[in-house]
Formats: C-alpha cells, sequence, structure tokens
C-alpha cells in the first residue's frame, strides 16, 4: 500500500459512520507522519490534535478537509520574491554541501529571465573542483552573464566586483552561488557572513533575498541546517530541493513552526524548467494525492 | 503533594528493584526514550521498531548489573545489540587480487565525485596504480570536478566520450583493460532510486565493469528516503557496501545505520570534511555514540561493567542470590532519613512501622549497624549473643535493640524478595515508571 492509501485508510476511520480509530490506526498513522520526516515531536502534536477531533468527523471528506486543513495552516502561504527598489536586486544563494546552490540559481535565473528580466549569475564559490566551470556551462546555456574567479580566489571580491558590473550594465537581478558548507563550521559562516556584509555596505538594503537551498531527501537535520543559517545570516526564503523523489520533506514543517521562513520555490529536477513556485497546495499535493 | 509522594515512593522503590530482573514496564519507559533518540537520529521508523522489539525481548527478565541502575541497563543492552548489528570492528575494504574495478552509486549530491577520489588516494599510497574513470556526462562540468581533483592528487584520470552513458561505460572498460591499471574508481551519476530509466542504466554499467566492490555512497543528513533507496538501489543495481559522507556536519547518518539494518551490508567509510584527506575507516563504537547521543552514558556503563568485572562480581552473585547486607539495608535506612515527610511515607514501606519511623530510632539503628564488623553486616547470621552484646555496648544501645534490628532486616529481606516476584500489592498500586 502507498503511503497515501494508508493515510486514506486512516481519514476513513475517523468518521463515526465506519468504525472508530483503535491504538493501530494511531501507530499507523504515527508511522506514516515519521516516514514523511515529520519527526517525533510534531507527529505526537498531530495525533493528539486526532485524538481531540475523533468524534466530530463525520466523513472522510470532512476527515481529509481537517487534515489538509491543518497542515496548511502550519504552511507560511506563497510569497514572492523581494526586489530592490533600485536594481540590482541580489540574490545569494546558501547551503550545506551538495544540496542543490548552483542548479537552483540557474533555474532561477532561466525563470526570470522567461519574465524578461536581465540577470547576472555570479560564483561566489572559489573553493569546490569545477564549481565555475559547472555554473558558467548553466550560464551559457542561459545565454547570460557570467563572473567568477578560479579556486583560491576571494568570494567576497566576486561579489564585490559582480555588484559594479550588475550596477555598470542596468542589470536588474544579480543572483550569487556561494560553495556548500555545514552549519558547524564557524570559520566557513564567518566567510559566508562577511560575503553578506560586503553586499549590503556596497549597496543598502541588499540582499534583498538570503535563500536557503534544503535537499527533499534530508531527515531532521535540515532543521538544524535552517536554525544555524537562519541565525548567522537572516534568511528570507527557503528553496526545497530534488522534490521529484518520493521524500516528503516534513521537515519544512517543523522550520517554518519555529522560524517562519516561508518557501519560494521547490526543485522538481535536474532541468532548467524543474523550478515551481512554492504553493501549500502544490506541497501537500504529494500527501494527499 | 500526593505526586511528589508518589514519584519519592517510585524512586525508593526504583532503589529496591534496582538490583533485581528488568521487569518489562521499566524497559518499556526506557525503550520510549531510546527510540526518540534513534527517530531524532534519522534511523528509520520501521527500523526503529524493529529494534526495539528485540531489545524488549533480551532486556525483560534480565538482572540488573549491580552498578548500573534499570535505565542504564536497558541502554547497555540498546548498546550490546546496536554493536551486535554493526559488528564489534571496522570492516575496512580489502581488495586482494588486481586487476579490480570500485564503483560508486547513489543519489544525487551525496559526494560520489569526491570520495572517488579519496579513495583513489587511498589506494595510491598503497603503492596501486590506481585510474578514476568518469563517467558522469550528464551533470555539467562533472568531468571536470573529477579531472581538477584527481589532477591535484596525481592520479589518472579516464574521461571518456560517448553518445550515450553505456557507450562511454564500455569505451571507458576498454580503457581500463588495455593500460594495466590495478584499480579503476568509476564515477558515476547521482540518480534517484525511483528513476527506472537511470537506475537501469546503472545495472547496465556495473554488467560492463563487473565491480569487485560496489558503493552506495550515502550522505548522513539523509532522512526517512532512506529505506526505499536502500531497498531500490540493491533490488535494481546491487552494492556490496556503504560510505557516509559528510559527518564533519551535526547530522546523526541514522539512515547508515537503517540501510545497514535491512541489507546487512557494511558501512566501509565515512567522509569528514571535503579534503581528499578527510576519508576515515568506520568504527562502529564512535557511530554508536554519535547515533544514541550518549557518549557520557556509554563511558558509564563501560566503566561499570570493567569494575564489576573484578571486585563487584561477588556482591552481585551474592545479591542476585537475594543475600542483602545489612550495609544495603543501612543504606535504604539512609535513603528514608534524607527525605522529609517521613511520617506518611513509612507506613507505606514494607517491613518498616510507623514508630520505626522516628528520626531517631532510626539513628540508632545506624548506630548499631556501624558498630557490627564488615563480617558481620555481609553475614547477619553469625551475630551470636556474645557479638550482640559487643555491638549493644559499641552503639550505646541494648541487646533487645539488637535484636529488633535483626529481626527487622528479616522481614525486609522477604519483603524484598516478593517484591522482585512481583506478588506484593505494594507493587501494583504504584507501579514503577507507569
Ligand atoms: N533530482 C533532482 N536533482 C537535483 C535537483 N537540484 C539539484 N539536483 C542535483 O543535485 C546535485 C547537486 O547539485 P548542485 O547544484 O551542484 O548542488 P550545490 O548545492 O551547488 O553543491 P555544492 O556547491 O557542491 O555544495 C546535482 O547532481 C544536481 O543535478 C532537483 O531538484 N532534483
Ligand atoms: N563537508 C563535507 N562535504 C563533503 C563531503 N564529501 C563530499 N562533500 C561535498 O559535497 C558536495 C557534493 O559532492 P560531490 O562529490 O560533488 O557529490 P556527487 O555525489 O558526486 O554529486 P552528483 O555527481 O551531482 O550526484 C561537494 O561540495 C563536496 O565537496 C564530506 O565528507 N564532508
Ligand atoms: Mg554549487
Ligand atoms: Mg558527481
Amino acid at each position: 500500500m502507498s503511503w497515501s492509501a494508508k493515510l486514506r485508510n486512516f481519514l476513513q476511520k475517523l468518521s463515526p459512520s465506519q468504525f472508530k480509530l483503535g491504538p493501530q490506526d494511531y501507530e499507523m498513522f504515527r508511522t506514516l507522519m515519521l516516514e514523511a520526516d515529520f519527526g517525533p515531536y510534531l507527529t505526537e502534536e498531530l495525533l493528539e490534535l486526532f485524538r481531540q477531533k475523533n468524534l466530530e468527523i463525520k466523513n472522510i471528506d470532512e476527515a481529509t478537509m481537517f487534515l489538509t486543513q491543518k497542515l496548511r495552516d502550519s504552511l507560511i502561504p506563497q510569497s514572492s520574491l523581494n526586489i530592490a527598489d533600485t536594481p540590482p536586486s541580489v540574490y545569494l544563494f546558501v547551503g550545506v554541501n551538495g544540496t542543490g546552490k548552483t542548479t537552483s540559481i540557474a533555474k532561477v535565473a532561466h525563470y526570470l529571465k522567461k519574465k524578461g528580466k536581465s540577470v547576472l549569475i555570479a560564483c561566489a564559490d572559489t573553493f569546490r573542483a569545477a564549481a565555475r566551470e559547472q555554473l558558467k556551462i548553466w550560464a551559457d546555456r542561459l545565454n547570460l552573464p557570467f563572473i567568477g574567479y578560479p579556486i583560491g580566489g576571494d568570494p567576497a571580491a566576486v561579489v564585490f566586483d559582480a555588484l559594479e558590473g550588475a550596477r555598470s550594465r542596468n542589470i536588474e537581478f544579480l543572483l550569487v552561488d556561494t560553495a556548500g558548507r555545514q552549519h558547524t563550521d564557524t570559520n566557513l559562516m564567518e566567510e559566508l557572513k562577511k560575503i553578506k556584509r560586503v553586499i549590503s555596505k556596497k549597496k543598502e538594503g541588499s540582499p534583498e533575498e538570503t535563500l536557503l537551498v534544503l535537499d527533499a531527501n534530508a531527515g531532521l537535520n535540515a532543521i538544524n541546517q535552517a536554525r544555524s543559517y537562519h541565525e548567522d545570516l537572516g534568511l528570507t526564503g527557503i528553496i526545497v530541493t530534488k522534490f521529484d523523489s518520493p521524500a516528503k520533506a516534513g521537515f519544512v514543517f517543523a522550520i517554518q513552526k519555529e522560524l517562519s521562513i516561508p518557501v519560494k520555490f521547490l526543485g522538481v529536477g535536474e532541468g532548467l524548467e524543474d523550478l515551481l513556485e512554492f504553493s501549500p497546495d502544490i506541497f501537500l499535493k504529494k500527501f494527499l494525492s | 503533594m500526593f505526586d511528589f509522594l508518589t514519584s519519592k515512593l517510585q524512586e525508593i522503590f526504583r532503589k529496591l528493584t534496582s538490583r533485581g530482573k528488568l521487569n518489562p514496564e521499566e524497559v518499556e519507559q526506557y525503550l520510549k526514550e531510546i527510540r526518540v533518540a534513534l527517530l531524532a537520529a534519522d534511523v528509520h521508523v520501521s527500523v526503529v521498531k524493529a529494534f526495539s522489539e528485540r531489545v524488549k525481548e533480551k532486556a525483560v527478565g534480565q538482572e540488573v548489573l549491580d552498578s548500573l541502575t534499570p535505565g542504564q541497563q536497558v541502554i547497555k543492552i540498546v548498546r550490546d545489540e546496536l554493536i551486535g548489528i554493526l559488528g564489534e570492528k571496522p570492516e575496512p575494504l580489502s581488495i586482494t587480487a588486481f586487476p579490480a574495478c570500485i564503483m560508486l552509486i547513489g543519489l544525487q549530491g551525496s559526494g560520489k565525485t569526491t570520495t572517488c577520489v579519496k579513495l583513489a588516494r587511498t589506494f595510491k599510497n598503497q603503492g596501486k596504480h590506481v585510474l578514476l574513470l568518469g563517467l558522469d556526462a550528464k551533470r555539467p562540468a562533472a568531468m571536470e570536478q573529477l579531472a581538477y581533483l584527481a589532477q591535484k592528487e596525481g592520479i589518472p584520470a579516464y574521461l571518456g566520450e560517448g553518445k550515450d552513458a553505456l557507450e562511454l561505460a564500455r569505451t571507458s572498460f576498454q580503457y581500463f583493460k588495455n593500460h594495466g591499471f590495478d584499480l579503476g574508481i568509476i564515477d558515476t551519476a547521482g540518480r534517484l532510486h525511483i528513476d527506472q530509466d537511470l537506475m537501469g542504466e546503472l545495472e547496465t554499467t556495473k554488467k560492463i565493469f563487473n565491480p569487485r566492490e560496489t558503493i552506495l555512497v550515502l550522505d548522513s543528513t539523509l532522512g526517512h528516503a532512506s529505506l526505499s533507496v536502500g531497498q531500490e538501489f540493491q533490488r535494481l543495481v546491487g552494492f556490496d557496501s556503504l560510505i557516509l559522507t559528510k559527518l564533519d556536519g551535526d547530522a546523526k547518518g541514522g539512515a547508515a545505520l537503517s540501510i545497514h539494518f535491512i541489507t546487512g551490508k557494511p558501512i566501509r567509510f565515512i567522509g569528514t570534511g571535503e579534503k581528499m584527506e578527510d576519508l576515515e575507516v568506520f568504527h562502529p563504537d564512535r557511530f554508536l555514540s554519535r547515533i544514541l547521543g550518549m557518549g557520557d552514558m556509554l563511558t558509564l556503563i563501560e566503566k561499570a561493567e570493567k569494575a564489576l568485572a573484578v571486585s563487584d562480581k561477588e556482591k552481585l552473585e551474592r545479591q542476585l542470590k537475594g543475600r542483602i547486607s545489612l550495609t544495603d539495608f543501612l543504606e535504604q535506612l539512609e535513603g528514608l532519613t534524607r527525605m522529609g515527610s517521613i511520617k506518611d511515607l513509612i507506613p507505606k514501606i514494607p517491613g518498616v512501622t510507623p514508630q520505626e519511623a522516628d528520626k531517631k530510632m532510626l539513628a540508632r539503628w545506624k548506630a548499631i549497624i556501624l558498630s557490627m564488623t564488615p563480617e558481620e553486616r555481609d553475614a547477619p547470621e553469625i551475630i551470636n549473643s556474645s557479638r550482640k552484646k559487643r555491638i549493644a555496648l559499641g552503639s550505646g544501645t541494648s541487646v533487645h535493640e539488637v535484636n529488633m534490628l535483626l529481626k527487622r532486616f528479616d522481614q525486609f529481606k522477604n519483603l524484598l524478595k516478593q517484591a522482585k516476584k512481583g506478588t506484593l500489592p505494594f507493587l501494583k498500586n504504584y507501579s514503577i515508571g507507569g
């Protein structure tokens, strides 16, 4: 039985015209929520809601509605990208290693370009092997201007020069890629803070977006990542990548509950078109289909 | 107030029974905490459940070590079981016959390319002639990434060309075969386990190379996708072992434990950073402290076990036979005097009447016990009338009082035996940890 079939089964039993929920049903629901990476604490909270609600719900439609509503209510609704009063709007992409920052930059650049916006792509990852080459290939495919320095260069200098370049060429959006780093690495997190400071110094109010890129396949560590990155940088949004995986990314609920950071996009593949604007309905589709 | 008393009573009774056998409620109570710890470490819920059942079976009825509390005893069983699952010692990758190939597979971004070069470096340092083979023609600059890292380590890399992934695989294999390398390390493109086409392609690639070892590379942040990732890669491609990357962060890596649990494939190495030297042999014991998040607790248990091996052994054996010493009795009495509201409690404590609850009385009993020799305390049956006189004199009490104490001690012992068997009504009313 698929995950959502099991969930339907559970919801069915919520209506008293059918049969009542027994301990095994609650246990099954608990398992389902844990499988969706909600984590043990949020799972117990949800279970408690159902315990309280058990008798009031009359049929499966109401039960589904109840769950959808609860889940939707705990998600921050669709939220558009912040735009600078005077261009360029600077978007900084950050996150732990291999989550999909570089690919997401390419996708967001493509998304903006399709809307007729001018975009400059900058690679402030001067650490990882071929990080620059990777992003350059995407920029070339998109036919967009690109700036990046060889390995060992100063990432803050890339950002500085990119801002100059964007201004002089009247470019509306500057997308900045950074090297993946563990949130526990204080030196590397300092470097990232410095990159952000350089941006704000050079252009007041920027970056307009500091976007944390999270892998949908992750478990509860994603919460630690969000917590630390938010504390160090002040995040404005989240991108959940690899959402084409069957993983449900339930950690998003915990993150939004604790930190109230909106999800802006979902990555659903490795191609340029594989980007969805976030909405609670799209996110919840995986749960209830 | 009542809650306070109940919990105090439970505490006492836990003390009284803590040297006995683990009962099901007790085990369940501690297992609950352990289950949460495992879930918080991203161990898959179905693995947590299966594991929890195993521990329960082992634990219920097991004797508690003298130097441990029941909680610690349960953790000890958990640790022993986990060590049993993961293996006592590291199982390093050992390749003895050459030429041979190693192939790395896994989800996107898990760390395959980086780990390929780390591995190549390890074998190069052992004097092997290693070739890196890039098969990822899909991700932009994947080949450049491999080439750069290989060149930095002075390891040759073959970045073939081909219309498609399979042609690339064939030409790469030919190159490897024709150039007399000892070891080929194959970097494959990342893919989702549900992508039937790409999984099929990987299976064919594996057939072309027939690698000695196929390794599934896992990101330590992986969540509950672990189970289907492990199952699908095993079913559709097949792998021999695991490497867990990015353990330099604070992810626990429970996914690797889950996949090991369902496939039995050993975890060979861990990645602890982005640099090429950041590859370590997997150590089950260190990994377990990380997963359980109970480093200190595990050390304590180890200490207790060691101590037990020498001096405590006799004492343990004696207590297991139900032989409680007067020193144990004294400890219990002291526990009582330390608590307030003793009058409310005493009637409920087996073997002690309200009058005796009087603190002064307890003080006198203490004096009596302290006037005994260690042998007398351990084996009160040797206390004859001449010894009683000496003890009474030494403690400033009377022979009558010494007799009283010894009688109470006998009753206490009997009640304790009953308590262990669970036949005492008291235990039903105040079920431990319930
Ligand atoms: N299936 C899938 N794969 C993705 C998605 N986004 C990125 N990837 C893949 O994930 C891998 C890593 O992506 P990158 O964009 O290089 O990740 P990164 O965060 O820039 O990595 P570092 O810079 O090394 O930290 C690549 O193989 C991407 O093709 C997505 O939405 N779905
Ligand atoms: N902190 C840390 N980063 C690591 C470790 N292993 C790999 N990385 C980083 O993780 C990111 C992804 O590593 P890759 O080797 O490119 O991963 P991959 O599996 O080849 O990725 P795809 O080919 O896109 O599927 C890079 O930024 C690596 O530097 C590790 O043990 N610790
Ligand atoms: Mg990148
Ligand atoms: Mg790779």
